[in-house]
């Protein structure tokens, strides 16, 4: 059954080794309601969480009424959103219009896929046994791997564009041109501070990622520290979360590019954008704090491993909530200039450090002396860019009207 | 499977190449572009080409075809066209012509010719002798050896045209200040 694919279209997963037969249908199938159900109770609770622990820092209460501690809160508004009236605008395009809140959620979901969610590292090379059959605590690991998180994440860039199109009103197209640029500007800077960790890693299985930082050897010290700041920062602006949400800067532009998305639709984004938050805080927790790596403190084998993935979580979705309770916004041009004039030359010059050590280790140089030359040259090269920036300021300056601003 | 597979994505990739031509708004007409790279991507992976079908869809879908949706939202083409007048006098007969006469060569090429299509062997047989390594890791291999100098003309050549566009666009915004200096001299004090 099934003889004809490979191990190239169904991943490296041990599942699939002795071919695909009901049993291991039924298990993938398995792990897929898992990670769904998951991953909806999940931003139920997120969002809970956020509003709770922002009620908390700005000093009042947040929602209490519904349940204990206000946890069903968000099944309440869940319910009303449900049936509120859908209003479709007269002069939108309609197909593309109910088309957009699918396409921001659907990615959302999709790359929850390659986490490894559990798995004993530390010897048991991650695999656990589910009914009698060796596996992985992931619902899938193509050889892609991690290129699956950067292309879902630019499948979502429709869903904000579209929907700010297809809306036919000027705030929302305003919102979806700015998330455009945004998310497009911040993804390369995503992709070279991940290229770091591949570098280290040696490939792009998240499960191999995760296999080599077994226990302690994070890819946050491998690395020396700066990719993860910068994919951090990169994560949040593609996330569209504050200080980075001018995609929906209330002040600016009413509600962003879902000011007329009513009822279910508005919710389906919303539901997209707390989901983004919780898989890209677990994408962090994979690549560069060893996803479910850490010392084995429970008798049960794969226990340990889950629940050091959910401490690792929850502090990343604790510091987003913090981020946005003490951030300003950014302004568009900062915001622009953070992205294109810091954190892209840094990711980039901090991934030729990072390969001159390599290669200083393979060639047998002194690490030490290729790290400082190389940092020497970065340093000058640096300059000259700090240089060329402060002469295109002071032009600018002289002559206001040549070429634009 | 692989040919069921190839029958439900040829389908999608010519469906989606008829709606870039049928669309008669831009902007769905570059959504069925999207889906024409969706199936072309997928057929990448019924190929075993995996690391090709995931950069078809980072850079075509995610970067290449938002920039065209960047530009229709910028410029504000995103209107029905006429398209009662013809631009060019007997143009469209042209058209008509030229790309059947280049179809039919094309089959008339299948059909007669007995060597393999080009480029078919690339895409079926492995690129290098090294099988046992991973899809991405024999593209680099020949990437950066065989192919190497391609390769980084291929970025000089972006870079260069990134200036020249990035210089080009410069002059222009001169030429139209000079033309409304006094105007722009007001709108700079505003700031």
């Amino acid at each position: 059954m099934m003889a004809g694919l490979g191990p190239s279209v169904l991943g490296l997963d041990p599942l699939y080794d002795g071919g695909v037969g009901l049993a291991e249908v039924l298990i993938t199938l398995l792990k897929v309601g898992v990670a769904f159900a998951l991953l909806l109770v999940a931003v139920m609770l997120m969002i809970w969480f956020e509003r709770k622990v922002i009620g908390d820092m700005q000093n009042r209460i947040g929602p209490n009424l519904a349940g204990p501690f206000g946890i069903f809160q968000t099944l309440a508004d869940g319910i009303k959103l449900f049936f509120k009236e859908d209003l479709i605008p007269e002069q939108s395009d309609r197909f593309v219009f109910k088309l957009a809140p699918y396409l921001s959620l659907v990615p959302a979901f999709l790359v929850f896929a390659v986490v490894p969610v559990g798995g004993d590292f530390s010897g048991g090379n991650g695999r656990v046994t589910l009914f009698g059959h060796e596996t992985f605590l992931q619902v899938s690991d193509p050889p892609v791997g991690i290129l699956l998180v950067l292309a879902m994440s630019s499948v979502a860039v429709y869903g904000v564009m579209l929907a700010g199109w297809s809306s036919g009103s000027k705030y929302p197209l305003l919102a979806s041109v700015r998330a455009s640029a945004q998310m497009v500007s911040y993804e390369a800077a995503l992709g070279l501070s991940l290229a770091a960790v591949l570098l280290k890693s040696g490939s792009l299985s998240t499960h191999t990622i995760v296999s080599e930082q077994s226990v302690w050897n994070w890819n946050l010290w491998v690395t020396w520290v700066v990719p993860m700041v910068i994919f951090l920062i990169a994560a949040t602006a593609e996330l569209n979360r504050p200080p980075f949400d001018l995609v929906e800067a209330e002040q600016e532009l009413v509600g962003g590019f879902h000011t007329e998305y009513s009822s279910i639709r508005f919710a389906l984004f919303y539901l997209a954008e707390f989901m983004n938050t919780i898989t890209m805080s677990a994408i962090v927790v994979t690549l560069f704090l060893g996803g479910p790596n850490g010392p084995d403190f429970t008798t049960v084998g794969w226990l340990s491993g889950v629940l050091w993935f959910f401490a690792k979580l929850m502090l990343f979705l604790f510091a987003f909530v913090w981020l946005r309770a003490t951030l300003p916004r950014f302004r568009y041009d900062q915001l622009m200039d953070l992205g294109w004039k810091l954190l892209i030359p840094l990711s980039l010059g901090w991934l030729l450090v990072l390969a001159s050590y390599d290669v200083a280790g393979d060639r047998g140089w002194n690490r030490g002396v290729a790290v400082i030359v190389m940092l020497a040259i970065m340093a000058a090269l640096a300059g000259m860019l700090v240089l060329a920036l402060r002469a295109a300021r002071h032009r600018r300056e002289l002559d206001p009207q040549g070429g634009f601003a | 499977m692989e040919t069921a597979v190839f029958i439900v994505c040829a389908a999608i990739v010519l469906a989606g190449a008829l709606g870039v031509v049928l669309a008669r708004n831009p902007v769905h007409a570059a959504l069925s572009l999207v889906g024409t790279l969706f199936g072309m991507a997928v057929l990448f992976l019924n190929l075993e080409a995996h690391f090709l079908a995931a950069v078809q869809i980072i850079v075509y879908a995610g970067a290449i075809v938002v920039l065209f949706l960047f530009v229709i939202m910028l410029l504000g083409v995103d209107r029905l066209e006429d398209l009662s007048v013809e631009p060019i006098t007997g143009q469209r007969v042209l058209a008509a012509i030229v790309g059947l006469g280049t179809f039919g060569l094309a089959v008339a090429f299948l059909v007669t010719s007995d060597i393999g299509l080009p480029g078919q062997e690339a895409l079926t047989g492995p690129i290098t002798d090294q099988y046992q390594y991973s899809n991405l890791r024999q593209i680099a291999d020949v990437l950066f050896t065989k192919y190497v100098y391609a390769f980084e003309a291929t970025a000089a050549l972006l870079t260069i045209s990134v200036v020249g566009a990035v210089v080009m666009s410069r002059r222009i915004a001169r030429a139209d200040q000079a033309q409304e200096a006094p105007e722009s001299q007001e709108a700079a004090g505003d700031d």
